[in-house]
């Protein structure tokens, strides 16, 4: 049989440092295109995941904009696009979280972990498959926003710095998702997950201003990482900020900074002990 | 051909004083053990594989057999005793280990939404090959598992057995020297069962050396060279199928009578031939089945005595053949879960759990008539 004679010629892979690294990237790239094409193939997914951003934009832009007051005499829809941004940013590690029970529940976690690839590339692959997929929701959403009328009125390093900060929360946010992809026993309980991170999304600056809620919510949304990174690109962008928050809110950009680090430094390391722990 | 692999291979590790003896064996495990919490999963696990054979691995859901699967293939990490794979410690030389391995699990681990080329592609980069390597390797085994025309399909179309056939495929690019198959054929039909059956032939054939776990006492029968039985985290017997069937009595006698009346002419006639030292003294006779059944030694000449005997004294006889016990009664001997199988009429045992009834069921019965 063929099998056997073609394996004779495989080399075996060389030890070191240098070729671990090489092969964690290459390892990292075969399954991010792994990942895309299937992000490809699964339309409906690619529906929902556009879907429910441009159902916001569209409600909140024709549905509820006329009687939403955000102060000021801003244009609700100027405060509440960047919002979107930024939530659709931080949701994004649901899908993270599913897509890692999938592959997780159907054994190919077991495959990948019993094969002599890099053991990070697992995760690093779906991270940058993550985060290209984030990029062009971002784009699809801007030109959206675009469309319906929005602007960014900051300068050209402004603009590009807002998106930059969308794009390290989605990416702080990878570990948040992976973590929990792990910890959960199967897709459909990765699912329901949505149920914890809706209101999470919504209790921020996303719609309204902290400031115009009861005090104890107001103090949640203050302190929630996707306020920080809204209204650190609703100031780059030009667009109406939110006042009256206190330090939080006057330090938003250091925040949108602050907050995907400290996230990343709890998580990383949670995820990576999970991963380990599968061994147990 | 064959384990030519290797000689390959020659990795410092594989020098190791410590490695040497060890590395005669495919899988050799000692004491091997595995609590999860107050289980004990495997509770002093002891198997050696030989190179080139097939080893099956026969225990009822929660023996063990999959926990120790999973320690072979590096993914779970024992809680103690040692376990080595073509001369390999599982724990410490898990990478060198990881190169010379297959695995199908339970689940047919593939991309769904990539299709059955794009999987072996992907899985044969992420095994090191070049781009071109990778290709060919590809198109090669979707060729040896019958996959060519369904190759630019995406996975989530194939039928149960197609996918199995692929996650086979996919643990087979490197050629392993070891092939891991847990369950392989749980929740297929019975086409799927041979398409995946045949495919394991076909590796066996070039070389490969597999450890099979299987509830299926049928599919060790047809495929496995040794059996280890395992029940409660440790193996309670370790043979040839035929050298287990054997243990439990060899061959026996069987007789159906047209009417009750000639069963004790039956039962006289068995008798004569019978062996005694298998343990019964008498023949057993079921009169609802009108059948009489006794072991014997001799089996040809036994079946011969009898018949001619029958014949004289003009006996209708509806059947008789020679039967040889199946695995599952070795099984359901061995672990106790059934008791004595002498009287092999008798009908549905109570006490047999449902899945022991449909794996008999299944293997039916071995006959051979002369």
């Amino acid at each position: 049989m063929s099998t056997a004679t073609e394996a004779a010629e495989i080399p075996t892979v060389l030890d070191g440092p240098e070729r671990r690294a090489y092969w964690a990237v290459a390892d990292c790239l075969t399954i991010v295109r792994t990942e895309l094409i299937t992000i490809l193939r699964y339309p409906a997914a690619i529906a929902w995941q556009l879907g429910t951003p441009v159902m916001f934009v569209l409600l909140f832009v024709y549905v509820f904009g006329s009687a939403m007051e955000v102060g000021g005499g801003a244009d609700y829809q100027d405060y509440a696009l960047p919002g979107m941004f930024a939530m659709t940013m931080a949701n994004g590690f649901m899908g993270t979280a599913v897509a890692v029970a999938v592959v997780k529940e159907k054994g190919v976690m077991d495959r990948y972990r019993s094969m002599p690839m890099a053991p990070s590339a697992v995760v690093s692959g779906r991270g940058v498959a993550d985060v290209i997929s984030a990029a062009v929701d971002l784009a699809v959403l801007a030109a959206i926003a675009l469309a319906v009328g929005w602007r960014p009125d900051g300068n050209l390093p402004e603009t590009l710095s807002a998106f930059a900060l969308l794009i390290l929360l989605r990416s702080s946010l990878i570990w948040v998702g992976v973590y929990l992809g792990l910890l959960v026993p199967n897709q459909q309980a990765a699912g329901n997950l949505f149920a914890v991170a809706f209101p999470l999304g919504m209790i921020s600056s996303v719609f309204t201003p902290p400031a115009m809620m009861p005090d104890w919510l107001g103090a949640i949304a203050l302190w929630n990482p996707v306020s920080s990174t809204a209204n650190a690109i609703r100031d780059l962008f030009g667009n109406p900020v939110p006042g009256g928050g206190g330090w939080v809110e006057q330090h938003a950009t250091l925040m949108a900074v602050v907050w995907p680090v400290a996230l990343t430094a709890v998580f990383l390391p949670l995820a990576v002990r999970r991963f380990q722990r599968l061994s147990s | 051909m064959g384990v030519s692999l290797d000689t390959a291979s020659l990795d410092t590790a594989s020098l190791d004083a410590a490695s040497l003896d060890t590395a005669q064996w495919a899988v050799l495990t000692e004491g091997l053990r595995k609590r999860y919490g107050d289980k004990h999963a495997l509770d002093g696990f002891d198997l050696a594989v030989g190179r080139g054979t097939v080893q099956g691995l026969l225990g009822p859901n929660g023996a063990g057999k999959t926990t120790a699967v999973r320690i072979l293939a590096t993914l779970a990490r024992p809680s103690g005793g040692r376990a080595f794979v073509g001369g390999f410690d599982v724990t410490r030389q898990a990478r060198q280990v990881r190169r010379r391995i297959g695995l199908t699990g339970q689940y047919a681990a593939v991309a769904e939404m990539l299709s059955g080329r794009q999987n072996l592609v992907m899985f044969g980069r992420l095994f090191h090959l070049d781009k071109a390597r990778a290709a060919r390797r590809a198109d090669e085994l979707l060729s040896t598992f019958g996959l060519t025309e369904a190759a630019d399909t995406v996975a989530k179309e194939y039928s149960g057995g197609m996918r199995r056939r692929l996650d086979l495929a996919a643990s087979m690019i490197l050629a392993p020297q070891v092939l891991f198959l847990d369950e392989p054929t749980t929740g297929l039909d019975p086409r799927g069962r041979n398409e995946v059956w045949e495919a394991v032939r076909s590796l066996v054939a070039g070389g490969t050396t597999v450890l099979l776990t299987t509830q299926y006492l049928d599919e060790a029968d047809q495929l496995a060279d040794r059996v280890a039985v395992i029940d409660r985290g440790r193996k309670i017997a370790d043979d040839t199928p035929a050298e287990l069937k054997r243990a439990i009595g060899g061959d026996r006698i069987e007789v159906v009578v047209r009417g009750t009346t000639d069963l004790p002419a039956a039962v006289e006639a068995v008798a004569r031939v019978m062996d005694r030292g298998a343990g019964a003294a008498e023949p057993a006779a079921d009169r609802e089945d009108r059948r009489v059944t006794a072991p014997v030694r001799d089996r040809v000449a036994a079946l011969t005595e009898v018949a001619r005997t029958l014949q004289e004294r003009g006996v209708a006889v509806e059947d008789i053949g020679l039967r040889r016990p199946t695995l599952d009664e070795v099984f359901l001997r061995l672990t106790g879960h059934r008791t004595d199988e002498q009287s092999s009429g008798q009908k549905a045992d109570e006490r047999a759990v449902t899945r022991e009834a449909r794996a008999l069921e299944r293997a039916g019965t071995e006959r051979e008539e002369d």
